[in-house]
């Protein structure tokens, strides 16, 4: 029997089609104006594609900002235990995760048994998402994706004071008629967002493994940021941005059996 | 909406009549959504419903009546100004702080914009016309309490009495003195003396009302509580603004039913979800944001230690005495004992919190912090310090009264209630 994890994200929507063992099936799409009805398609979509019907599909589990606005889910987890869920059935050893969404940050503190002990989160401002460092490389006019990449060549990073999306855009200006390269501007940002999540680690500390997830966790630049400035090593899984719905997806199929550290999906089976 | 008879009243103490229906739109909506949305409300929240109502409306038309007669008033903002004392020298208090946040913007004219709502939303009214209680009261009387709260008690003229900011002899000896004081400054201004006789009468009224909210609040300690925390809230936040004898009665008839509810096992609650306590600073008449977020969000708010909650009504005034000096003494000594983050240090709240966890059987502690009271926020480390030696998790929510952040609110809220309750897992 297949389960579904959807997660309805700020900006994008992510579905996983899990039959227990691995992952049969998943598709991304972008919440746009009717996130609702995008998740409702991608998943029929979905499984048209796989020549699937409704009924083959047990359990559906929506996490993400729109699941509770999802009417087609059998129930909502907050992404907060479905990123862990998620994250520990790639990495089992996980204790701390970072997860950055389009919209938020997290960081999540897991125990032996992969329960989540304690967690911290950005309020309501777009500092250190996301959100910020898209709103960097519209400034920049450079593609979202290329900003990691390009960032990792300045040998240093300007100093970015400023975390608000609104203000370190000017900030940002200033720096670039100051003639400071645009490669630099980036790297000096993903430091300041890695600054950020230092901060939170300082709430609720920091204890290895640490797995970085979310849609910014693609963002190589950001992950070499937060390895640099916390010193310790941090993995990525495989495609981050699926973390959530694929929790979401294995807390449908746990029924009753809470996930934990050893029944795991393979990293392998997410590729 | 306001009746004809309402708008000529509220013209009569001159409130902005066009803002005015702004605001009891917004407010009426939001109660709507939030505190009438709870399933399972007991049929006697009725009279609760209307004294949020009346709030704007027939209270108002109370006061003047009381006032065309001679009667005096005086607005109040803390729960630190004896009312025993005001009434024992015919002086109505009124509680003035607001929890819309519909006239917070208002507030600008005289105030910088990183105060705290509760400090904006009552002057936001006062400034666009829209507190119909502006003209009903002979003087104001603040509190040192924070500082945001002097500064804007020295703007505004108002009288103030200093809450001492430690709990020594010679702090208690201050406290003495200005309650002391206040009597002066009540009976000066109703030209009332205050006897033995009449303060005995007031003690025991003011703690009647305090013991019905006991009792209302005990209720919430059962497995399955017959009152749910939105409409506890409600209760606190009409204590606040309605006639003490109404709302004694309005609370009499809710305990009875309550007590058939238990009888009949009827909870206030659809689920069993995890049982919290709210910590931190108050929720006055307006704002039920963070319960909302909260019972909304599946969990079950069993017990409020704020200013809104049993910090309010936990201790009675000593009924002892018979002696005016012991009397002055048993209130002095009752409103010292407030565990208000203002004191340093502030062990009672500390203890306060840790009983009331065992004995209202809470799962985890919410901090519901308004922005930038510094005190609360500050403290909330402590507290967490003390819970963290008895095992008991908790979230701070530091937030103000708009409802811009509910959907961020509300991830924090669920991953909290699925880290007390991860057997939750276990039911899908």
């Amino acid at each position: 029997m297949l389960n579904c994890g959807i997660d309805i994200g700020s900006t994008t929507i992510e579905i996983v089609l899990h039959d227990g063992k691995s992952i049969v099936g998943k598709c991304m799409t972008l919440s746009g104006a009717f996130p609702a009805e995008h998740a409702k398609k991608a998943f029929t979509g979905l499984l048209v594609d796989l020549k699937l019907q409704r009924s083959d599909v047990e359990r559906i589990v929506a996490t993400g900002f729109g699941r509770n606005y999802f009417d087609h889910a059998d129930r909502v987890f907050s992404e907060i235990t479905c990123h862990a869920a998620g994250v520990v059935a790639q990495i089992p050893n996980a204790h701390t995760v970072i997860e950055i969404g389009g919209q938020d940050s997290k960081m999540m503190q897991l125990d032996d048994e992969a329960r989540v002990r304690d967690f911290v989160m950005n309020d309501r401002c777009a500092a250190g998402t996301g959100k910020f460092i898209e709103t960097v490389a519209r400034t920049l006019n450079i593609p979202v994706e290329e900003t990691g990449e390009l960032g990792l060549l300045a040998p240093k990073g300007c100093e970015i004071s400023s975390m608000c999306a609104v203000f370190a855009e000017t900030e940002i200006v200033g720096l670039l008629h100051q003639g400071a390269s645009p490669e630099s501007v980036l790297r000096g940002v993903f430091n300041a967002v890695a600054r950020r999540i230092l901060g939170m680690a300082g709430r609720i500390g920091m204890r290895d493994e640490i797995v970085f997830t979310g849609g910014v966790a693609k963002n190589k630049g950001v992950l070499r940021a937060l390895q640099d400035i916390t010193g310790h090593e941090i993995r990525v899984p495989v495609e981050p941005q699926f973390t959530g719905a694929l929790g979401a997806a294995l807390l449908a199929a746990s029924e009753g059996s809470r996930t934990n550290r050893v029944s795991q999906t393979s990293v392998q089976a997410i590729a | 909406m306001t009746t004809m008879d309402t708008q000529e009243l509220l013209q009569k103490v001159g409130v902005n009549l066009e803002l005015h229906d702004q605001l009891i739109a917004y407010n009426n909506k939001l109660f709507e959504a939030t505190i009438r949305s709870a399933p399972n409300r007991p049929t006697a929240m009725k009279y609760f419903d209307s004294g949020f109502h009346a709030s704007h409306a027939s209270r108002v038309g109370e006061i003047l009546d009381y006032r065309t007669k001679g009667g005096k008033s005086i607005g109040t903002f803390c729960i630190y100004v004896p009312d025993e004392i005001a009434l024992a020298a015919d002086v109505l208090p009124i509680p003035l702080c607001g929890g819309s946040h519909w006239p917070v913007d208002y507030a600008d004219k005289m105030f910088p914009r990183d105060i705290c709502p509760l400090i904006r939303s009552t002057f936001g009214m006062a400034f666009s016309g829209t507190c119909p209680y502006k003209k009903l009261k002979d003087a104001t009387v603040g509190e040192t309490t924070c500082d945001a709260k002097k500064k804007a008690w020295d703007l505004l003229g108002f009288e103030v009495m200093e809450v001492p900011q430690k709990k020594a002899d010679i702090d208690r000896e201050l406290w003495l003195s200005e309650v002391i004081r206040f009597r002066g400054f009540v009976e000066k201004l109703s030209g009332v003396t205050v006897t033995a006789e009449r303060l005995k009468e007031t003690i025991k009224l003011v703690n009647r009302r305090r013991r019905v909210l006991q009792a209302v609040n005990d209720f919430r300690r059962l497995p399955n509580p017959p009152i749910s925390g939105l409409d506890a809230l409600l209760v606190s936040q009409v204590a606040l603004s309605q006639d003490i004898q109404t709302f004694i009665s309005g609370c009499e008839r809710l305990i009875d039913e309550l007590q058939r509810r238990v009888g009949e096992d009827i909870s206030a609650y659809e689920q069993a979800g995890p049982r919290v306590m709210i910590a931190g600073t108050p929720s006055p008449m307006g704002n039920a944001k963070v319960h909302f977020a909260l019972e909304s969000s599946g969990l079950r708010v069993v017990a409020d230690e704020s200013c809104t909650g049993m910090r309010y009504y936990r201790d009675c005034v000593d009924e002892s005495a018979d002696d005016l000096a012991g009397m002055m003494k048993a209130i002095a000594d009752r409103y010292f004992s407030i565990d208000c983050s203002c004191f340093s240090p502030n062990k009672e709240r500390i203890e306060n919190i840790l009983k009331t966890i065992e004995e209202y059987h809470v799962d985890g502690v919410v901090h519901n912090i308004l922005s930038f009271c510094h005190t609360y926020n500050v403290e909330a480390k402590i507290v967490d310090t003390a819970l963290g030696k008895v095992n008991v998790p908790s979230l701070k929510i530091v937030t103000d009264y708009s409802f811009e952040d509910i959907e961020q609110l509300k991830v924090r809220i669920e991953s909290f209630g699925e880290l007390i309750q991860p057997k939750q897992l276990q039911r899908i």
